[in-house]
């Protein structure tokens, strides 16, 4: 299914094959009737190297929210290893503003497919596991009727595709975890075990799952191989921006008048994004910030989205292009409520594995929510900005990162609003012994 | 404990998707597919499984505490998510999760007294650019309105 109408501004690569509404599921048949599994039959005849060189020079970078170059990392996987490699997706979608990564299961699962057997035969792994949030049963059920079909089709299983060479694929379901989409601890789980990510080096292209060789991609990033394949790496990079190859799948929500997921190049303009794909601000209300890729991102005052939309411009602009979800605000939001909501979200998130995360996101959600119920203080503000400073870069995961950014980009750039909140509110504090601390 | 024919299946499956002598990977698939089958992960659900796994009880009792989607106690028939993340949040979520909340007089991680429904509010679902969202077992209902919702309990409540 697909959920908005799509926009005449897109790039439809990845979506070619999609027709709103579509009710079901691209099925084996339909694909193959339009170039499906063709890039795999292309990829069978070419050298593992090869493959891994096209990737390269699609600048294809991982579209899970750290943007590493795909290529570079399937690169990493030493071949020659007589352990056993392995494929896995990451379908944990759990970031706050992502909801991108089920088009492709909902739809199009043969998509996924076919990247997946092209990035087996670039490492020489023999198994893979698509790793799917457990909420999402039906794509999930979806999934395995899609790869039951690539089972018939000879397309998995002991000799794919006349080839010679075997390539098993599964799902495997999650069951209510953010943290469990950190490529680490989703490795932990899919070995049974509680989502505490793993300290790294090693990574998991020498030591994932099982212990054995493994890369990890997102599925929108197994999903663009296909199409690189067919049309080679270079007509892939220039689709998009310098260093950012290709489109990808933007999320738009919050207060816009079209919100829906919409496929742009890389490096498209926010600003175009927020009113030419968007349709606006809802309301005909003025822009407040845009968080630009998922709540992990620093925020974007309105001033500073007229930006283009790829990994390195966000990066010079200290924010991230993240996971694709772009939530825009209007000049109506509450930004301490927003910003006590992320915190209760990281609090709630943290896997207590490591102290910095787990008592700095308890207590970053304690201040803010003193702070959005109008009884904190001046000092919480700093205390916010600290706290959240010292557990940045401190943790055995991304997480303490994940949550100190918004903290600490929300409370510095909207500081004026917070301390108008503790102003504001004093008025109404009638005795000594209600004073702020209580609520500790 | 036996399940279902087809759940039994299904086990059989799972079981030769992980390497040999790993099969504990199918341990959080199989908790989950057993408590949709029996209601919650009950104590006889934890020994069938660990004994199938050959793991320790006691490595079934930890990942239950880590995974929200395990239940020790029963869920209801109809089991209800209310997203009150982010864009959620912007679209009215928080007032959805008090809505069905009043109207089925009970909170986060409760189950009604008849077994029919349970409640919680939960974190980002996926679904953000058609917010707000909420989850009826695994069945999504998107860009939720408060009448949207008011008839979608009274539709589930009237199948029993
Ligand atoms: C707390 C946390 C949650 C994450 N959640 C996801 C997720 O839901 N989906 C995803 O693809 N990547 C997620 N990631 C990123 C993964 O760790 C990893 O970078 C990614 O799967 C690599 O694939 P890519 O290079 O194709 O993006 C998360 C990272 C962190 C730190």
């Amino acid at each position: 299914m697909l959920y908005n109408e799509p926009s005449p501004h897109e790039t439809r690569i990845l979506t070619r094959r999609l027709v709103y509404p579509q009710a079901e599921p691209i099925g084996y048949e339909q694909y193959a009737a339009q170039q499906g599994y063709e890039a795999l039959r292309k990829a069978l005849a070419m050298t593992p190297d090869a493959i891994i060189d096209e990737v390269k020079k699609s600048s294809l970078r991982g579209r899970g929210g750290a943007g590493f170059p795909a290529g570079m990392k399937w690169s990493f996987v030493d071949r020659k290893s007589p352990k056993p490699k392995y494929i896995v997706v990451n379908a944990d979608e759990g970031e706050p503003g992502t909801c991108k990564d089920r088009i492709i299961l909902e739809n199009e699962p043969h998509r996924l497919i076919e990247g997946c057997v092209i990035a087996a035969r670039a490492i020489g792994a023999e198994r893979g596991w698509i790793y799917i949030r457990g909420e999402y049963r039906r794509m999930i059920e979806t999934m395995d009727r899609a790869i039951a079909e690539a089972y018939q089709q000879g397309i998995l299983g002991a000799n794919v595709l006349g080839s010679g060479t075997r390539f098993d694929l599964y799902t495997h379901t999650g069951a209510g975890s953010y943290e469990c989409g950190e490529e680490s601890a989703l490795l932990e789980s899919l070995e049974g075990k509680r989502g505490n990510p793993r300290l790294k080096p090693p990574f998991p292209a020498t030591s994932g799952a099982f212990q054995c060789p493994t890369i990890v991609n997102n599925v929108e990033t197994f999903s663009a191989v296909p199409d690189i394949i067919m049309n080679g790496g270079d007509w892939y990079a220039a689709l998009g921006a310098p260093r950012n190859g290709g489109t990808r799948l933007f999320c738009l929500s919050g207060h816009v008048n079209k919100p829906g997921v919409y496929e742009l190049p890389m490096g498209y303009n926010l600003l175009r994004m927020i009113n030419d794909v968007g349709g606006g601000i809802r309301g005909g209300k003025k822009l407040k910030a845009v968080v630009p890729g998922g709540s992990s991102c620093p925020i974007l005052k309105a001033e500073e989205c007229d930006i283009a939309m790829d990994f390195d411009t966000l990066a010079k602009a200290g924010s991230m292009l993240g996971s694709g979800g772009v939530i825009i605000l209007d000049e109506t939001t509450d930004m301490v409520k927003f910003l006590y909501r992320t915190m209760k979200f990281y609090a709630h998130e943290s896997c207590g594995w490591c102290i910095p995360c787990r008592e700095g996101t308890a207590w970053l959600k304690k201040i803010l929510e003193r702070l959005d119920a109008g009884v904190g203080v001046s000092k919480d503000l700093d205390m916010v900005d600290q706290l959240a400073q010292s557990m940045f870069g401190r943790t055995f995961c991304a997480l303490g990162d994940a949550a100190a950014m918004p903290a600490m980009s929300i409370i510095r750039k909207f500081r004026a609003e917070f301390e108008e909140r503790i102003r504001s509110a004093q008025v109404f504090i009638p005795a000594p012994e209600t004073r702020p601390l209580v609520v500790l | 404990m036996t399940f279902s024919p087809q759940l039994e299946a299904k086990f059989a499956d799972l079981i030769t998707h992980y390497p040999e002598g790993r099969q504990k990977g199918a341990l959080i698939p199989m908790l989950l597919y057993a408590q949709d089958e029996v209601g919650a992960v009950t104590p006889e659900v934890i020994a069938e499984v660990a004994s199938r796994l050959n793991v320790k009880p006691v490595e079934v009792e930890e990942v239950i505490g880590y995974y929200t989607m395990l239940w020790r106690h029963k869920r209801g028939k109809h089991h209800i998510q209310v997203c009150t993340n982010l864009s959620c949040m912007l679209a009215g979520g928080e007032e959805l999760y008090a809505q069905v909340s009043k109207k089925l007089g009970i909170g986060h991680r409760e189950t009604t007294p008849d077994g029919q429904f349970s409640l919680e509010e939960t974190e980002c679902l996926g679904a953000c650019s058609w917010a707000p969202a909420v989850l009826v077992n695994y069945d999504f209902h998107m860009k939720m309105t408060p009448e949207k919702l008011d008839r979608l309990i009274e539709s589930l409540g009237s199948k029993q």
